[in-house]
């Protein structure tokens, strides 16, 4: 049994009257010959290690070329002095996803969500709905929603920048934090399917163009438009607005793009922000510093 | 398919999966493989290791793995400091390879009783390795299952024998390849499998005879 498309889990949604996260932990159990209950605490430790990131960053922390640190001070900062032209939520969002990415950014635990560089995606749109008072079994069967979608998405596709740029990292969590949200507050199976594509079609075409081949710049910041973008297309799905496209083509059409994206775009440092005359300064340096 | 754990997760330290996490767990599977803690390791880095590994913590990643941390463990940053106070002396390098995975690195360890091992492995993505030479042997495992390594003379029945006892043991062979640098010289046997090896079954291996050497990496649990 294996995940290979958003319509095979409706479908087992149907067939068995299981919610989603269900599936995927059906999946888990079947794949890795565990007890559900030993699936269920794995997945919340892994909840446990996204709080243990946020519960502990420093805004005194500075990444290894020192381009990173204390934005998310910054902004939780500005959010609490009540200028934000967020609100709560979304201020909490950026916030977190800020504090997340900077963390990996430094060297600090986090959990790869898909992957290290968009870390902070998910744990922001979560983190503030756990705050909120959604209890944590919720928010872990929200975990087993998000890495349904991702797994159909590394199957179809793919979730590595070097793979398929920035779209395939920070698009992909983006949707999978998407289809979360609408999970978590009762959404239906096409619904969640709708969110999940909105929001991988918003960052399509997006480019892996890290300064100096680091996870810092413009990693670190795409992960709050990530967030963003997923309670956006949360939002869109709960108030009934449908993607065109099915979600799975929508999957199909990502990694498509992906494989044909010039290899400058997919994590080799050679083109985009990495290419500007800023962008290469900082290489510059960071091997003077070899 | 891929573990949904591979999804979410692993936890680890930054920044990068490949060049961090994937570099701890290179380090750390050539000390399992080594049988015990090296006072010297020998680290050559080539193509993106080598470019861009000192930012993304690789260096000092590998270092960790070396010391036997795992890729979550938030001492990683401090490692070289670490080794310094645990006695390993290491000498990092950029290095030349023909046709090798971009994230790799050439491992050479001593322990302080003189044993070595060479050990040539990439980082393929999100955390995962792949282990391609072992002591100048060509092969290739990534420890995502109990791996059992065996060096042996090149002679008839070898495989045999040694399949022989973890079948009687009630072990399940994964997979299985076989390699031998030369007609009736070293073999070099790696099987991958669903159960532990104890290690009563592992002596009885390696009471074999023509059983040079057996090295064991256990499955991480997390």
């Amino acid at each position: 049994m294996a995940l290979d498309s958003m319509q095979e889990i409706f479908e087992k949604m149907q067939e068995g009257q299981k919610p989603f996260w269900k599936v995927v932990q059906d999946t888990d159990v079947e794949e890795r010959q565990v007890s559900p209950e030993a699936s269920f605490e794995k997945m919340r430790m892994t909840w446990k290690a996204m709080l243990e990131t946020v519960d502990t960053y420093r805004g005194d922390l500075r990444s290894l070329s020192g381009l990173v640190g204390g934005d998310g001070q910054r902004m939780a900062e500005f959010a609490a002095s009540g200028k934000a032209l967020a609100g709560d939520y979304l201020s909490q969002v950026i916030t977190l996803a800020l504090c997340t990415a900077e963390s990996n950014a430094c060297m600090r635990k986090i959990v790869a969500a898909p992957t290290a560089g968009a870390c902070g995606v998910l744990p922001a749109v979560l983190i503030p709905l756990y705050r909120q008072e959604v209890p944590e079994e919720e928010i872990v069967q929200g975990l087993y929603v998000a890495a349904g979608i991702g797994a159909v998405i590394a199957y179809r596709a793919c979730i590595a920048g070097a793979s398929g740029g920035c779209q395939a990292e920070i698009g992909s969590a983006s949707a999978m934090a998407a289809g979360t949200l609408t999970a978590i507050r009762g959404g239906s199976a096409e619904q969640i399917g709708h969110a999940t594509a909105m929001a991988l079609k918003n960052l399509m075409g997006l480019v892996c163009d890290p300064v100096a081949g680091l996870v810092e710049v413009p990693c670190v910041k795409r992960n709050v438009v990530g967030a963003v973008n997923a309670a956006s297309c949360a939002d869109m799905a709960l108030a009934g607005i449908e993607s065109r496209i099915p979600v799975d083509q929508v999957i199909d059409c990502m990694g498509d793009v992906g494989h044909r994206m010039p290899e400058e775009f997919r994590e080799t440092a050679l083109g985009g922000l990495a290419a500007t005359p800023m962008g290469q300064m900082v290489k510059q340096q960071m091997e003077e510093r070899k | 398919m891929l573990d949904i754990f591979d999804i979410l997760g692993p936890v680890m330290v930054g920044p990068s999966s490949s060049h961090t996490a994937g570099a701890v767990r290179i380090g750390r599977m050539a000390r399992t493989l080594l049988g015990g803690a090296p006072v010297k390791a020998d680290i050559g880095l080539y193509g993106s290791f080598a470019e861009t590994g000192r930012g993304h913590g690789t260096d000092r990643a590998l270092v960790a793995g070396v010391l036997g941390m795992r890729p979550d463990d938030l001492r990683i940053p401090q490692s070289f400091e670490l080794a310094k106070e645990e006695g390993l002396d290491f000498y990092i390098h950029p290095i030349q390879l023909r046709e090798a995975h971009p994230n790799t690195v050439v491992l050479k360890l001593r322990r302080a009783d003189g044993n070595e091992l060479m050990l040539q492995a990439a980082s393929v993505g999100g955390g995962r390795i792949r282990v391609d030479k072992l002591n100048g042997v060509e092969v290739q495992f990534t420890g995502d299952l109990n791996t059992l390594v065996v060096q042996h003379q090149d002679v008839a029945g070898k495989v045999a024998d040694e399949t022989r006892e973890l079948s009687n043991a009630g072990i399940n062979i994964a997979t299985m390849s076989l390699w031998r640098d030369r007609r009736g010289g070293d073999a070099l046997i790696v099987i991958e499998t669903d159960q532990k090896v104890s290690e009563a079954v592992r002596q009885k291996i390696l009471d074999l005879p023509d059983v040079k050497r057996l090295t064991y990496y256990e499955k991480e649990e997390d």
